[in-house]
């Protein structure tokens, strides 16, 4: 183990050199995709198509002050539900549940910003935000209590817990939240909790909150008590065990929280975004956001450019897909490359000639370990 | 029995019981249906969490085998147009289920080596495979139906003469089970046979051996690298087989994300059947039992009080009934369910261990 502040160069080559790779393999390969799927656009193989797309791709993301603030907004949910999934790790929790505390999340704000469309701003926005938050920490705590009383692994409850929330969304919102000059299934439009816009309209201030939070979770993580604890537990939950630690404790705190900021994310998509809640959501957030905090090696700064870099994927994915007819799809495929490659962190080390890192398999090489031991 | 009905709460779950039990034979052909994909990816969650090896993929193996059954029989069905034989069974349906296992295995073969050789995070290794296949299928799937290919059927059933599916009280029960498409012959053919095998075989013991104590495993000479390798592969064919039913014998044209959820609702189904085949069948019908019920409440409600119950509770109570369920087995509820000891870590040999 080094040291607190120690950087090495192995765990800078480690946290940033290794991530790099990752993702510049990741675009050979899907260059490789869109050659290969290119006959079944044009007539014949398109060497080029990967460089019309990457370049239409990167118009859109970075090309214009729209272009950079569409990344931002696009940043702003996969940060927030980035560290849900991140500080989850950083206490050996494997949170695949951001996706229905993120949808828990987006309800409670929408029910409490619905129910006071007729106050003022200044009460109807916090107290709406609040109401995400709080959707989303008691959604998060539900594995948390489950895993504390009675081991049932949180990997499987949350994905559970997932579907739960896709039904009950659709239930609440198909029912007694359902808006009454509405054609389709969704609630009427939320007017006091409105987030208000900046950045000359284009973009809102939930792009704040993500920015704020980096600081608060990084200082929570490695310079609070409590933070010091979930690390602990984390690394070795004996170990805190006998240090004094309550673990029982720790794992509800951990979810909760995880799961508030999961829920942040579903307040600030509702109430900057969409500005109603509609009965199927369809967001994939919750899952992307797995693959940011995995980038982002679960550590708040990392998350911050893993965020931005995914938000910027999916910034120009649309541009791509208009200029170059490269379907959108394909920043799934790029996701799923960059984890691949990060997770064969072997095949990086080879394919670049890196020496090996001493301490490999790195910290997130074994979160899962004891699916069932740990109970 | 009239009578019976007026006792309070009682009376109105007898009345439950006796409406259930009187639509049975009218809904079990859906809940069959809809048990089987959930049943086949279960037992490739089976082959893969006895020899210790956790795998949250099963859903974007699904999804891939899915795709490739369908893509690959329409591509050859235009190539070799053929007349349907017995079951439905043309060249085209039979090289894209081949394809379709392919696939999966070679899916399945990457989560072996990402989680026994690199003895990388499991979970990570099954959240990759689905982020790849959820994309990968979506994106070729927009690209292929811009040329719209003409799709090449399906299997199709066999139908039972009369004289069984007339049979009083059983009847209903060949009809249900045995009037169905070769891929769902097959899962119930599996069932029995890894059921068997499990306990009863070399391989199954060695199998629980190595899913439970690896170590020890390897001190009695078995190869758990290689045996661990050969099962997640293989459970690779039922994860092709799940998929290949919904493209090719369900329906007959694939969609993004079609697999809705199934790759998930059969892990669950294996958990709660207790890691077995016969258990995790058993699950996969008692979850879709909800599928059939849900409709059975919506278009044939009962009468009277129950039906005022039955109908006021929202459809996606029931809808969420198997996802709950799964928590509340998992919580030790209503019965703990402990899987293989040694399920989710990667296994090192002592010789290379530090």
């Amino acid at each position: 183990m080094t040291g607190r502040r120690t950087l090495s160069l192995a765990r800078i080559r480690s946290l940033v050199l290794v991530p790099f790779l990752a993702i510049v393999l990741a675009l050979i390969a899907g260059a490789v995709v869109m050659i290969l799927s290119s006959p079944l656009v044009s007539d014949s193989v398109d060497l080029l198509l990967p460089v019309r797309a990457y370049a239409a791709l990167f118009q859109g993301a970075f090309g214009s002050v729209d272009a950079w603030i569409k990344t931002l907004a696009n940043a702003t949910p996969l940060i927030l539900a980035g560290f849900a999934v991140g500080i989850g790790f950083k206490a050996g929790l494997f949170n695949i549940g951001a996706q229905g505390q993120f949808l828990v999340g987006a309800l409670g704000a929408t029910a409490v910003a619905l129910a006071l469309n007729d106050a003022s701003p200044v009460v109807a926005i916090p107290l709406s935000l609040l109401g995400g938050m709080a959707g989303g920490l008691l959604y998060g705590m539900i594995p948390g209590v489950l895993k504390a009383f009675s081991g049932a692994h949180e990997v499987v409850t949350t994905i559970m817990l997932n579907y739960v929330a896709i039904f009950l969304v659709s239930g609440v919102i198909g029912g007694p939240l359902r808006g009454e000059n509405v054609t389709y299934s969704r609630t009427d439009d939320i007017q006091a909790a409105t987030l208000p816009i900046f950045l000359g309209g284009a973009g809102h201030i939930g792009i704040l909150f993500a920015a704020v939070s980096v600081p608060i979770v990084w200082w929570f993580l490695f310079r609070s008590t409590i933070g010091f604890e979930v690390r602990t537990t984390g690394a070795n939950s004996e170990a805190a065990r006998y240090a004094g630690m309550n673990p029982r404790w720790l794992i509800i705190f951990t979810l909760s929280l995880c799961g508030l900021f999961a829920g942040l994310a579903g307040a600030t998509e509702i109430l900057g975004d969409v500005g109603y809640m509609p009965a199927s959501f369809s967001t994939t957030v919750g899952f992307d956001a797995i693959a940011v905090a995995l980038l982002g090696r679960a550590n708040p700064v990392g998350i911050l450019f893993a965020g931005l870099l995914f938000g910027a994927l999916q910034a120009g994915a649309g541009p791509m897909q208009i200029q170059a007819g490269i379907p959108v799809q394909i920043v799934s495929v790029l996701q799923a490359v960059i984890l691949f490659f990060l997770t064969a962190e072997v095949l990086v080390r080879q394919v670049f000639r890196l020496k090996s890192d001493a301490k490999a398999p790195g910290e997130l090489a074994n979160l899962s370990g004891s699916y069932a031991a740990r109970r | 029995m009239e009578f019976l009905y007026d006792i309070p709460v009682i009376g109105l779950f007898i009345q439950f019981v006796v409406y259930l039990a009187g639509h049975t034979p009218v809904v079990a052909p859906i809940v069959v249906a809809a048990a089987i994909p959930v049943a086949l990816g279960a037992l490739c969650g089976f082959m893969n969490e006895r020899s210790g090896v956790v795998n949250i993929g099963i859903e974007g193996m699904m999804l891939t085998a899915a795709f490739v059954a369908w893509w690959v029989a329409s591509i050859v069905h235009g190539l070799i147009p053929s007349s349907p034989g017995p079951f439905g069974i043309t060249p085209a349906l039979l090289v894209g289920l081949a394809a379709a296992i392919a696939a999966a295995c070679a899916v399945s073969a990457v989560h072996a080596w990402l989680s026994i050789t690199v003895r990388a995070d499991q979970i990570i290794s099954g959240t990759i495979i689905n982020i790849f296949a959820f994309g990968i299928t979506g994106y070729l799937n927009l690209l292929i139906s811009q040329n719209a290919p003409a799709t090449a059927g399906s299997f199709k059933s066999i139908s039972l003469p009369s004289a069984i599916t007339d049979l009083p009280l059983v009847g209903w029960l060949f009809n249900s089970f045995l009037a169905v498409g070769p891929i769902a012959l097959s899962m119930l053919v599996s069932v029995i046979l890894l059921q068997v095998l499990l306990h009863r075989s070399r391989w199954g013991l060695r199998t629980k051996a190595v899913g439970e104590h690896p170590k020890a495993a390897e001190t009695v000479g078995i190869d758990v690298i290689r045996l661990r390798y050969r099962n997640v592969i293989l459970g690779g064919v039922f994860a092709g087989l799940a998929g290949a039913y919904l493209t090719i014998e369900f329906g007959s044209a694939f969609q993004g994300g079609m697999t809705n959820g199934r790759g998930f609702i059969a892990l669950a189904a294996l958990i709660f059947g207790r890691w077995t085949p016969i258990g995790a069948f058993g699950a996969a019908l008692l979850f879709s039992a909800t599928v059939g019920i849900e409709r059975l409440i919506r278009f044939v409600p009962p009468e009277g009080t129950l039906g005022d119950i039955l109908t006021s509770i929202p459809l996606e109570v029931y809808e969420a009934l198997p996802y709950i369920i799964t928590i509340v087995v998992l919580a030790g509820v209503v019965g703990r369910s402990i899987p293989p000891a040694a399920v989710g870590r990667p296994y090192e040999r002592e010789s290379k261990a530090a």
